[in-house]
C-alpha cells in the first residue's frame, strides 16, 4: 500500500514538502489554507462594518476608515476568496480524482498558479501598509475616482491583475485536464457534475479575465502616465471603464457560483440515494449560464447613462439567465422527491443553499427589471441581493463541500453535533444579517455609507446582531473542522455511500490517487 | 507501474501542451481585445483627429517592421520543421535569425518612439495636451498598444533564447520539440497582433 498524500515524503522536508509540491491534492490544501485565512480577515472586516452601522453617527470608525474597510473587504472577498474558492480548492483536490486521473495536465503550472496567487494577494494587501493610506475606491476601482484619489490604489490594482493570471492558469489547466485525462470509458456525459461546472467555469476564467486584466492595466497607465483613456478632461470616457470592468466582473459572478452549483449537485444525490434528476439538463444549464452570463454586464450600469436600446437588451438577457438557474433548482428539488434522504451536515448546507439561492435569485430579477432597478440602485437592497447570491451561494456550497469531502481529504470525521449546531447558528445569524437589508434598501438606505438617518435604526440593529451571531456560527464551524482534522475519528473510504470515483479510493487518497486507472462503465450517479 | 521520485509523474502529452498553448493564445487575443475595443470607441468618437494624427506616423518604418516580423515568423516556423527533421545546426541558425530580426524590430521601435518623444509627444506631455482630445487619445492608444506589443516581443525574445539553448544542449530534439513548436505559436501571435496594429495606426488615414 502506498503512503497517502498527507504522509508522503518527497525530496523536500517540512513546509517545503508542501509549498514546492506539484501534487494537486497538496496544492488544493495550500489554496484552502490561504483562502480560509483571507476569508477570516474579510469576515472580520464585514463584522467591523456592521458594528459601525449598529447606531447612527460615528460608532467605532470615521467615514474614511469605513471607506477603506469596505474596499478591503470587497477586494479580499472577491479576488482572494470567492473567485479561487471552489475551483482552486475543491477543483484542484477533486477534479483529477473524479475523472479518474493521477493529476492535472500541467502539475508544475498548477503549483505556479498558487505562487502567483500568493504573490498577487501580498501585492494587493501591501496597499494597506505602504504609501498614502489604504485604497478607498471600493473593489470596483471606478474611474475617474480610482486615478484621482490620493489613497494607495496602485498596488491593489496590480494585485488584482496578478491574481487574474493565477485564475487564468487554473482554468487553462482544468480545461486541458478534462479534455485529455478522463479515465477510459468516461465519456463527456459520464463525467460527474462538479467537473462539468468546473469546465464551464474554466472557460469563463479564460475568456473573461484578460479583459479585466487589460482594464486594470489601463487604470495603472492612467495613474502613472496620465494616459487619458478614462479621463473626461482628456476626451476619455469613464463609462467605458464601467463597461470593460463588468465585461469581466459580471461573468466572474458565474466563476463563483457555477462550481458552487456543481458541489450541490454532488451532495444532493449522495444523501438522497437516488440518481440526480435531469443530469443533461444540469450540464447544459451550466453551459448556458456561462454563455449568457457573458452578455449581461450592462445590468450593473442601468443608471450610468446608456441608450434605451442597450437598457432593454441587457435587461432581457438578464432575465434569460434566470431560466437555466431555475432549471437547476427544479432539478435539485426533483432529486429529493421520493428519495430516501439521509439527514447529514452536508445535506443541511445543500438544502439551505437552495433556500438562500432562491431568495438571491428572485431579488436579482427585481434588480434586472429596469423600473425597479432605478428605485433600489445603490441601496442596501443591492448589498443584500449580492450577499444572498455570492455569500449565500458560494459560502453555503463551500461549507457544504468541506463537510462533504472532509473525510476524504483528511481521512477523519468531524464532530457531527458541533457541525450541525454551527450550521444552525450560522443560518439564523445569516438571515438576520442580510434579511433586514432588503427592507432597508427598499425604504431608501444607500449602500457604502458609514452613517444613516435615525429612521433606519431598528432594522440595522437586527442586522448587526445577526452579524455577531453569524460570526459566532463561523467560529464554531471552523474550530470544529480544525480540531477534527487532527483528532477526529478515522473515516472510511466511502462514509456517505457516494457513487463518484473519489469514493472508490482510500481516505486520504494515496499520492497518485489510483493504483490503476479505473475503467468507467456506468453513469456517475447510480446507487444500489 | 511507473516509478516516481518525489512527485514527478512520467507523463508526456504533446497534444495537451498544444491545447494549453492555444488556450493561452485566446487569453492574449482577449487581452489586446480590450484595447481594440477602446480604439474602436474612440476612433468612432474622434474620426477627424484620428485621421490627422495617423498621418504623423512614418509608414516606411511601420512597413519595414511589418516585413521584419513576417520574415521572423517564417524563420521560426522553419526552425520547428528543421528540428523535426533532426537538423540541429540549421535550427540554431534559424533561431538566431529570428532573434536578430526581433532585435532590429525593437531598434526601429526605439527610434520611432524616441522621435515622437523628442517632439514632446508622449502621454501627459504639455505639447500633447495642447492638441485636441482626439490626438491625446490617439497617441495614448499608440503608446499603450505598441508598448504592450513591444513587451510581448521582449518576452518572445527571451523565450526564443531559452529555446536556442535547449536545442543547443539537446533537450529539444527531433523526438521532443513541442516546446519549440509552442514558442513558434506564441511568436506568430505576436506577429498577428502587429498585423492588426500596423493598419490601425499607420495606414488608415
Amino acid at each position: 500500500m502506498e503512503p497517502n498524500y498527507l504522509e508522503y515524503k518527497g525530496k523536500y522536508k517540512g513546509i517545503f514538502a508542501w509549498i514546492f509540491s506539484t501534487d494537486h491534492k497538496r496544492i488544493g490544501l495550500l489554496y484552502l489554507y490561504a483562502v480560509g485565512a483571507f476569508f477570516c480577515v474579510g469576515a472580520l472586516l464585514g463584522l467591523l462594518m456592521k458594528l459601525e452601522l449598529i447606531a447612527p453617527d460615528k460608532t467605532i470608525m470615521e467615514a474614511q476608515v469605513y471607506n477603506s474597510v469596505f474596499t478591503l473587504h470587497g477586494i479580499t472577498m472577491i479576488f482572494l476568496v470567492v473567485i479561487p474558492g471552489l475551483p482552486a480548492v475543491f477543483g484542484n483536490f477533486l477534479l483529477p480524482i473524479m475523472i479518474g486521473a493521477k493529476d492535472v495536465a500541467f502539475p508544475k503550472l498548477n503549483l505556479l498558479s498558487w505562487w502567483v496567487y500568493v504573490f498577487g494577494a501580498l501585492l494587493a494587501l501591501s496597499s494597506q501598509f505602504m504609501g498614502s493610506g489604504p485604497p478607498d475606491t471600493g473593489w470596483t476601482f471606478y474611474a475617474p475616482y480610482s486615478f484621482q484619489t490620493q489613497s494607495n490604489v496602485l498596488p491593489a490594482v496590480m494585485g488584482a491583475f496578478v491574481l487574474g493570471f493565477s485564475s487564468i492558469l487554473t482554468g487553462l489547466n482544468f480545461i486541458v485536464t478534462m479534455h485529455r485525462m478522463r479515465a477510459p470509458g468516461m465519456g463527456w456525459f459520464r463525467m460527474p457534475l462538479f467537473p462539468w461546472t468546473l469546465y464551464a467555469t474554466a472557460w469563463i476564467q479564460l475568456l473573461a479575465t484578460p479583459i479585466v486584466g487589460i482594464t486594470l492595466l489601463m487604470i495603472v497607465a492612467e495613474r502613472t502616465l496620465g494616459i487619458g483613456f478614462f479621463d473626461p478632461a482628456k476626451g476619455g470616457d469613464p463609462i467605458l471603464y464601467q463597461h470593460l470592468f463588468w465585461i469581466y466582473s459580471h461573468p466572474a459572478v458565474y466563476i463563483m457560483i457555477l462550481p458552487a452549483m456543481g458541489a450541490i449537485s454532488e451532495i444532493l444525490p449522495t444523501f438522497s440515494k437516488k440518481p440526480i434528476f435531469g443530469y443533461k439538463a444540469l450540464v447544459f444549464s451550466s453551459l448556458a449560464i456561462a454563455l449568457v452570463g457573458y452578455f449581461v454586464w450592462g445590468h450593473h450600469m442601468f443608471t450610468a447613462g446608456m441608450s434605451g436600446t442597450a437598457l432593454y437588451a441587457f435587461s432581457f438577457l438578464t432575465f434569460l439567465v434566470a431560466i437555466p438557474s431555475a432549471i437547476k433548482v427544479f432539478n435539485w428539488v426533483s432529486t429529493l422527491y421520493k428519495a430516501s434522504i439521509d439527514m447529514q451536515t452536508p445535506f443541511y448546507w445543500a438544502t439551505s443553499f437552495i433556500f438562500v439561492f432562491m431568495i438571491g435569485g428572485f431579488s436579482g430579477l427585481v434588480l434586472g427589471a429596469l423600473a425597479t432597478n432605478v428605485h433600489v440602485h445603490d441601496t442596501a437592497f443591492v448589498v443584500a441581493h449580492f450577499h444572498f447570491i455570492v455569500f449565500g451561494g458560494v459560502g453555503y456550497a463551500f461549507f457544504g463541500a468541506i463537510h462533504y469531502w472532509f473525510p476524504k481529504i483528511w481521512g477523519r470525521m468531524y464532530d457531527v453535533k458541533w457541525a450541525n449546531f454551527g450550521w444552525l447558528t450560522f443560518f439564523i445569524g445569516y438571515l438576520a444579517l442580510y434579511g433586514p437589508m432588503f427592507y432597508l434598501g427598499l425604504v431608501g438606505m444607500p449602500r457604502r455609507y458609514f452613517d444613516y438617518l435615525p429612521e433606519y435604526h431598528g432594522p440595522n440593529i437586527l442586522s448587526s446582531l445577526g452579524a455577531i451571531v453569524m460570526i459566532g456560527g463561523l467560529a464554531i464551524i471552523i474550530t470544529n473542522l480544525i480540531i477534527s482534522s487532527r483528532r477526529g475519528e478515522t473515516a472510511k473510504a466511502n462514509p456517505w455511500g457516494g457513487s463518484t470515483l473519489e469514493w472508490t479510493v482510500p481516505s486520504p487518497p494515496p499520492l497518485e490517487n489510483f493504483e490503476e486507472i479505473p475503467v468507467v462503465d456506468k453513469n456517475p450517479y447510480e446507487y444500489k | 507501474m511507473e516509478q516516481h521520485s518525489g512527485h514527478a509523474l512520467v507523463h508526456r502529452d504533446d497534444e495537451a501542451s498544444k491545447i494549453g498553448m492555444w488556450l493561452f493564445i485566446f487569453t492574449e487575443l482577449l487581452l489586446f481585445g480590450g484595447l481594440f475595443v477602446v480604439y474602436a470607441v474612440y476612433r468612432h468618437l474622434n474620426p477627424v483627429a484620428f485621421h490627422l494624427a495617423a498621418e504623423e506616423l512614418d509608414v516606411t518604418v511601420g512597413t519595414i517592421n511589418t516585413v521584419i516580423l513576417l520574415v521572423s515568423s517564417m524563420t521560426i516556423a522553419m526552425a520547428t520543421s528543421s528540428i523535426k527533421l533532426g537538423n540541429k545546426r540549421l535550427t540554431l541558425l534559424l533561431l538566431s535569425i529570428t532573434m536578430i530580426l526581433a532585435i532590429i524590430f525593437m531598434v526601429n521601435k526605439y527610434f520611432e518612439w524616441g522621435g515622437k518623444i523628442s517632439h514632446g509627444i508622449y502621454p501627459n506631455s504639455q505639447t500633447l495636451l495642447d492638441l485636441s482630445q482626439g490626438d491625446v487619445l490617439f497617441f495614448g492608444l499608440y503608446y499603450a498598444m505598441t508598448g504592450l506589443h513591444a513587451l510581448h516581443i521582449i518576452v518572445g525574445l527571451v523565450i526564443i533564447a531559452v529555446m536556442f539553448f535547449k536545442v543547443w544542449n539537446g533537450s529539444i530534439n527531433n523526438d521532443y520539440n513541442v516546446q519549440l513548436e509552442n514558442s513558434g505559436l506564441y511568436w506568430h501571435l505576436v506577429d498577428l497582433i502587429w498585423i492588426f496594429l500596423f493598419p490601425l495606426f499607420y495606414l488608415i488615414t
